[in-house]
Order: structure tokens, then sequence, then C-alpha cells
């Protein structure tokens, strides 16, 4: 017998199925809520940067972060950056990547988190090894909560998608919170249709 | 006190002795004498536990997600060979091998044979309390593979050689001096400098190369879904990201008690988790991985050792609804004054004490004893699991198997008699001054004296309220005794 | 309405005097009280380290002596909580359903079933801090628990407001454990006496004169942490105060 019937049978063997239909979830929304106001609040909360729409140029804040940088890689096109990813490049190659700047498929305001996948990203270590990240992110596609996020037709189409809830952050040692453990040093989202 | 917790020693953990039972007490003890690191740990915790409870009330059907979270896993539990199957199925379909390992060494085995037709002799890992169940990490060292800890905490504890001493939160106990002397010894950091910023950020710049160069990655996982065929991982430092997705090769390990039904109830289990671990409204990174990304390659392991059998024992088995939160931990208040170390456990305080001597009632029939019972691990935790119950039951367990301690069979067995016979216990305590001898028979009933230690003993009144009320409501009569 | 006093075993032999002023509060109302001669313990020693074979004859004794009252009252919490909830190592006839199911707790059975509106006779002119018993909050329910979220109401805090002249005063850690524990407190001695001390110190923070609760054992435990450390703080049963012999 393989492990795999082995197991499968003691778990036959010892479930009960006696109890429990499957609860139904419900949504939980409050409709008292502004959207993209809850959004911006946690954004905040979670340790990221609001970039303000500019009058005259909205992308104004975003060109203002990104004019010393050295390297930049763009994957929206609003912005030119001088590192192009083709889908050949391998992972680690983009180390040396200072900010990346990507679209994100939807906000959610509960948490002020931005979902990226791997169509966002094309190369999936963009949302982590360059030291800064920015997020254009069309503020009608934030959803309120994280019960309307997972009902969201993406996550039955990708590979790899996942939340980022501000920059990365650690509170290992001494409960110091550090935003920049491993992932992005800042993660900032600019609020762009 | 701050110069105190820096000149002082880090407390160690429980002394293991093979499979001798691990004493609990004598680690505690060692760690509450380490003052200002019991201090630092215990306001640390409780301040995770406020950081919760404010979450808590920012979330108006807060106890409706704890109950839903507990019915799901409850339903998902008693269907669980067909949700396996479900995600297997799924997962296969993406692209993703699905291997089934019964216990921990069958398991390291997996791994390791799927690291070695690689050829890839160096791993970046995130953390994965299955990982440190299985100790997954001495096997792969002896099969000759590099193996590197990408979390910070699991890093520092790795590089100090000593096990993570919370679920959630590896490093908890160590205060930045500890981490500084480690950092010193083993990554060449500048000595004396124990500044957070600077720890953290060393620990960044030497761990970059290795996740650059690393021929493969592992990652546990928080949840598996059924429904797609997916593994969910939670974290805060971007690690799990990392390891997953810059070397080729992605191995997931999870237990098989992981798995979820569907994505809406994935809503559930994502809002409740990092707000209980951690009181923060999610994880940084809650990332789904549902196939191997473009060029590369994804394994799931699906983990038994003991899970199924588990299963089997009604008292038990909601033990496997935990998420691993840590939030139970965080609220226990002998975990918070002992230190994870003193449990010699890979599961630690109030989940450890009914998880462990589900592995080895002998060597953790002590665990289930360091409680007071007080019940506010089952309160937070946020899938319901009765703790207190289970470590009551637990004790009934192990008295039942015969792992009891001496001292207490002895004295439980006396007393028992004792208060089943109103005569005998009436003239014990009719001895007059040797009152406290006998009474309250519990507290003082051993040689030891356990009680007046550290604490005053109370005065022994000159009376028994017996013989108040039988002076004065019944004439002096009444008994007989 | 005729009541069956328990006595805790230990209150017996070290605090009679709550054991009297429970008594004099009850026949204050009218209740007719009694006390059985032959009861002894509620068997939570035993229960509680595992040993449910070692409790049977204890548990039955206590039945035997309780089946025939319409209430059974007890000043102590974690008794009634072993009573109601534990007492598990007998058969489950109908006496024994009969005894648990109407075990009451001296809060409970003056807030819930007599619904006491006044304790005219009590005066305490003190500050206040009030401890919980962990079987009697999170197994009774004497109060709302912190780690839920519900609304705030404390059946104690009730019943003691009602005397003239107390000031409450409110603890960092309001519901946190004081590491007595029963058996605990002497199989576990160095994690529960620290633990006793942390409460202690929060208590004075706190800046109570007098610290109350439902159950001596565990004033016991942090009056003997208090006195070792020197700190001046009070300890009272609630009986005591709402019979007014503490003032
Ligand atoms: S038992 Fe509950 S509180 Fe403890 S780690 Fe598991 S899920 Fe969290």
């Amino acid at each position: 017998m393989s492990s795999r019937e082995e197991i499968l049978n003691r778990i036959r063997q010892h479930q009960t199925n006696i109890s429990t239909s499957l609860p139904k979830v419900p949504n939980f929304f409050d409709k008292s809520v502004d959207i993209i106001d809850a959004f911006k609040k946690s954004l905040l909360i979670m340790g990221g940067t609001l970039l303000l729409v500019g009058d005259a140029d909205p992308l104004q804040a975003l060109k203002e972060k990104i004019k010393n940088a050295n390297v930049i890689c763009s994957m929206v096109p609003e912005i030119k950056g001088n590192r192009e990813l083709n889908e050949q490049n391998l992972p680690k190659e983009l180390d040396d990547i200072d900010y990346a700047i990507v679209r994100a498929s939807f906000g959610v305001a509960e948490t002020g988190s931005i979902c990226l996948t791997e169509k966002n990203l094309m190369i999936n270590t963009l949302g982590y090894l360059p030291q800064h990240l920015i997020v254009l992110l069309d503020p009608a596609k934030i959803v309120y909560n994280l019960h309307d996020a997972y009902a969201q037709p993406e996550w039955y189409s990708v590979n790899y998608a996942s939340l980022h809830s501000g920059p990365s952050a650690t509170a290992d040692i001494e409960g110091v919170l550090i935003r920049g453990a491993q992932g992005v040093r800042s993660l900032s989202v600019l609020l762009i249709s | 006190m701050n110069h105190l917790l820096q000149e002082e020693e880090q407390p160690r953990g429980a002394k293991i002795r093979g499979r001798h039972p691990v004493d609990q007490l004598e680690a505690a003890n060692r760690f509450i004498a380490a003052t200002a690191h019991e201090m630092m740990h215990d306001n640390r915790l409780w301040d995770l536990r406020k950081k919760r409870d404010a979450q808590m009330h920012a979330i108006p059907e807060w106890e409706e997600l704890r109950q839903l979270a507990s019915d799901i896993k409850s339903h998902t539990l008693d269907h669980l060979a067909d949700y396996l199957e479900e995600f297997e199925h799924n997962a296969k379909k993406n692209g993703i091998h699905v291997h089934w390992a019964k216990d921990a060494q069958e398991s390291n085995q997996i791994i390791g044979d799927i690291l070695k037709a690689h050829q890839a002799k160096s791993l970046i890992k995130s953390k994965s309390m299955l990982g440190e169940e299985c100790g997954l990490r001495p096997y792969l060292q002896k099969e000759g593979i590099a193996v590197v800890e990408t979390d910070l905490g699991e890093r520092i504890q790795q590089l100090d050689d000593e096990d993570p001493s919370h679920v959630v939160v590896p490093a908890v106990h160590k205060t930045r001096t500890d981490v500084s002397k480690v950092f010193v010894k083993t990554l060449n950091a500048q000595p004396g400098n124990n500044d957070v910023h600077y720890l953290a950020e060393w620990q960044r710049e030497t761990t970059r190369p290795y996740i650059l160069s690393a021929d493969a990655g592992m990652t546990g996982g928080n949840f598996l879904v059924a429904e797609t065929g997916a593994v969910v991982v939670c974290t805060n430092e971007g690690n799990a990201d990392l390891s997953a997705n810059t070397p080729s090769l992605h191995i997931v390990t999870v237990g098989i008690e992981k798995i979820i039904p569907k994505m809406e109830h994935l809503a559930v289990f994502i809002r409740l988790l990092s707000r209980s671990a951690l009181g923060s409204p999610i994880t940084q990174y809650t990332s789904y991985f549902r196939g191997p990304r473009r060029g590369g390659e994804m394994h799931v392991v699906l983990v038994d050792n003991g899970r199924s059998t588990r299963l089997g024992k009604p008292n038990f088995k909601p033990g496997l609804k935990c998420i691993r939160c840590g939030a139970c931990m965080n609220t226990c208040p002998v975990f918070r004054r002992s230190g994870g170390l003193s449990y010699g456990s890979v599961y630690a305080g109030p989940i450890g004490l009914i998880l462990s001597p589900g592995y080895d009632p002998h060597k953790y029939r002590n665990l289930p004893f360091a409680s007071t019972l007080n019940g506010s691990c089952a309160n937070v935790c946020p899938v319901k699991i009765n703790l207190h119950e289970q470590i009551l039951a637990w004790r009934g367990e192990l008295a039942k198997q015969g792992e009891l301690s001496l001292s207490k069979k002895v004295i439980m067995k006396a007393l028992g008699k004792l208060y089943a016979n109103p005569k005998a216990y009436r003239q014990a305590i009719q001895m007059g001054d040797k009152i406290l001898q006998y009474l309250p028979h519990f507290v003082v009933y051993n040689r030891l004296n356990a009680w007046g230690r550290q604490r005053d003993l109370p005065e022994a009144p000159k009376k028994t309220f017996h013989s108040w009320y039988k002076k004065h409501y019944m004439n002096g009569k009444g008994d007989e005794a | 309405m005729e009541v069956g006093l328990f006595i805790p075993c230990y209150m017996d032999a070290m605090e009679p005097e709550v054991g009297i002023s429970t008594l004099k509060l009850l026949e204050r109302f009218n209740v007719k009280v009694v006390y059985p001669f032959d009861q002894t313990c509620c068997g939570q020693p035993m229960t509680n380290t595992g040993c449910e074979k070692e409790a049977s004859a204890t548990e039955a004794l206590f039945v035997k002596n309780f089946a025939k009252f319409d209430y059974i009252v007890m000043p102590s919490g974690s008794c009634t909580n072993q009573v109601r909830h534990n007492m598990n190592a007998i058969e489950q006839t109908d006496e024994v359903t009969h005894v648990r199911t109407h075990s009451y707790d001296l809060v409970e059975f003056l807030h819930d079933i007599l619904k006491v509106e006044a304790f005219p006779w009590a005066n305490f002119p003190h500050k206040v801090a009030i401890h919980y018993n962990c079987n009697a909050l999170r197994g009774l329910r004497h109060a709302s628990m912190s780690e839920r979220r519900e609304a705030f109401f404390s059946k104690p805090k009730n019943l003691l407001e009602k005397i003239k002249g107390i000031e409450f005063v409110e603890l960092q850690r309001p519901d946190e454990c004081c590491g007595f524990g029963g058996t605990f407190s002497v199989f576990e001695e160095g994690v529960s006496a620290k633990m006793g001390r942390d409460k202690v110190l929060d208590q004075r923070n706190s800046g109570a004169e007098f610290v109350i609760s439902a159950d001596s054992s565990c004033l016991m435990h942090q009056k003997g942490c208090a006195q070792r450390m020197g700190i001046p703080l009070r300890y009272a049963h609630i009986a005591q105060v709402l019979n007014g012999d503490i003032r």
C-alpha cells in the first residue's frame, strides 16, 4: 500500500462525517464605509505610502520619487524606466533594481492590500528583490474587505498572486518594528485609473 | 533595568535527555531567575495580546468569524480525505507535483530525494513549524545540503543552534544583545553594535547572496485550498516569496490538516490569522501559489505524522484545527514567564501542551501540568479550540497510561481516600496544631513545603467552620467525630 | 426554599470566618440554610490532576450530602465550576444531575436567584480591585472576559456597587490568572509564585487598598505573596464585605 492510500484509509477510518454542513460565509459588508478613504488609512497602518495624484501632472509625485534612482524597472506604460524585462530573465537578475513600478489587479480597503499577480509582475521576484516598489492602482478596483478580495476571478486563473500590505517588515528582535526586512524597503501606492 | 537586560546572560531551554520526561519547571525557574529576560518576554508577548484585543474590538463580527473558522475546520476534518483528494487533483492539474508522507522520516526522505534529483546543494527556506517537527534541517544537512533560514527570527535561532521558542516569533526570548553576540560569532557583525536596525540590516545583507544563488527554495503552507489546488503562505518579511520565486525549484511542506474547502473560506482565516497572532490586520504578504512559475517546478509534500491518528481520538481531534497563530502562547501566563524553550518541544505553550504528549506521552508527560487551567487560551484561539479542556483531558489520559509522577500519584490516592471518608477527614483536621500538615491537603501535603518557599503561609485559625457551626447551631452536636 | 451550604475544604480549615459570613448573609434573606455535616471536598484536586478514579468516591459523597436540597450554595466559584462542569467521575444519575444543575456560587445565587437589591447593613469606604478566579470568570461567567468581544458585565461588581462608600480601581491586566491554580500552586511552585507576585504588583500599582474576590483560594495565594513582598494590601472575600463583617 502506498503512503497515500495508507493515510487516506486511516483518515476514512477515523473521520466521523457526522456533523456539519459546510458553513456559508456572509460578506459582512458595511455600507457606511468610504472604501477609498478606508483603503488609504489601512495602507498607512501597514506601513505603505500614499502618493498624491498631482493636479497638473498626475504622476508628479511618482516621478519625484524616482528621479535620483539608478535602476528603474517599469511595467506600466505611464512611466518609462531604464531596465527592460522579458520573460527570459532569470528571477535573480532583478536584484540590482532600485525601483520597480507595477500596476495592481485590485486593492482591499479593509487591509490596505494590493493584489499583484504573475501577470502584473512578469517575473515574480519583481515584487521582492528591488529595493522599493511603486504600485499604480485604479481606485475603482478597490474592494471593501477580504471576503470581496477572495471572490475576485484572479485566484482561479493565475499560478501566483500575492496580497501586499505595506513593505516587508520584521519585529523579530525585541519587537522593534523594522520596515524593509528581506523584501522591498518601501511600498508606495498611487491611486490612478 | 534596560542596562540589566543587556548584561544578563540568556537563559537556555529545557535539558533534553533522550526520551526522559522533560522537566519544564526546572527550565522555567531558570528563565524566571533571569529577571530582565523574563520581564522583557512577558511584556512583549502581553503587548501582542493587547494589540490582538484592539484588532478584535475593531471588527464587529469578530466572534462570528471565530465561530465560522471553527465550523469550517470541523467540517473539513469530518471530510478530510475527500478534500485532500480534491486538492491533489486540482494541484496536479495545475502542474504541481504532490507527494504524501506518512511520517517525519518519509517527509524528509521525499524532500531529500527531490533535491538530489535536481542536483541541488543549497536550499533557502522560510519558516515552517512542520519542518521543525520533522527535524528536516538536520536531516538535509546530513545529506550534504546547505540550508539557510531566511526569516530573521528563525535565522537567529539557526545560527545560535537553538530551537525556535515561539511559532510566530522564534527569537522572542532573546534580547538585542543576545542577537548581537550570535551575529558577531557567526556572521562577522560589528562587536558591541546591538542596534536593532543594524542587526536586521546585517541579516538582510548577509542572506541576500544565499537567496540569489540557492538551488532550491522551500516554504511551509498556512492553508491549502481544495477548490483551486493552491497553497497559501502568510509572512511579513518577504522571505517566503523570495524563497519560492527565486530558485527554479519550490518545495512546500505542509500538514494534511491545513486544508480548507474553498476560496470564500480563506477570507475568514486570513481575517483572523494575523490579527490573532501579532495584532496586525494582515501579514505584509499573503501569497497564493496555484502552480509552478514559468520555467520552474513546484512540489507539495502532504505530511501526516500522527495527524490521521489524532483524528480518531474524539478528545484530542479539535487540536487539528490549529492554524499556528501563537495567540494562545501570547496570552498564556505560564508561557510568558517560562519561555518557549522550557517546554523542550517543537510546540510550546497551550497548543504544545496538547500536541506534544500525542507524539510522546512519556517524554512530555509533565507538560499538561504546566497550566493553571485558566482558559484564557481557548478564548483567544481564532478557531475556538477548547485548549484548557484538552489540557485537563491529557492529565486524565496520562494518569490512565500510568504517566503521572510518583508524588502526584501518591498524594491524589491519599486525598481521594481521605475526602471520601468524613470521619477520617474530621479526625485528620482535629489534630490541632498539626493542622498545617494536613490542610489544605493539596497545598502543604508534601515534604518540600513548596507553598512556603516564596509565599507566607496563611495563619491557621483556632477553629474550623465545622466546629464553629456545631457549637453555634447544633448545641455542640451533629457529628461524632 | 432549602439551601445546602457547602464550605470548601480549605475554607473550612483556613478561612472559617468566610463561611460564617456566607451563612449569616444568606440567612438575612430568609433562606433556610443547612450545613450537612459529612461534607469534605468537591473533588477538584483529584479531577484537576487527571485522577478521575480517585475523585469518584469524593464526588459520590458530595452528591449524597446535597441531593435533597433545592439549591446548593458555596462561597467558591472554582468549586461550583467543578461540580457543574467537571463532576464526571461518577455515573450521571438523576440525583447527580440535580446536584450539578442546582449548585450555585454565592455571587450567582445572590445575583441571579435571590436578585438582591441592597445591602443596607454594609459599608465599605475603600478603593477596591476585584479579583476574578479563572473558573468563576471563564467557567461560570461571573463577568465579561477581556479576550472576547462582548459587552462589559460583572456580577460581583453589580453586587458590590450596592454598598455605600465603595470605590473601584482597574488593573492593567484585569483578568490575568494569579497563578494559584489549585495543585499548580505547589506542583509548579516557581511559576505560580512569580505569577502571584506580578498580580500583587498590578494590584498595588492600581491604588487598591483592598482586593475582593469570590474565591478565597486565590486570595490566600495572593496574600501570601504580598506579605512576603512586604506590600500592605488587604484581601477579603466578597461574603465578608457584603455581610458587613469587614468594613
Ligand atoms: S491553538 Fe488556537 S490560538 Fe493556539 S496557535 Fe493554534 S490556532 Fe492559534
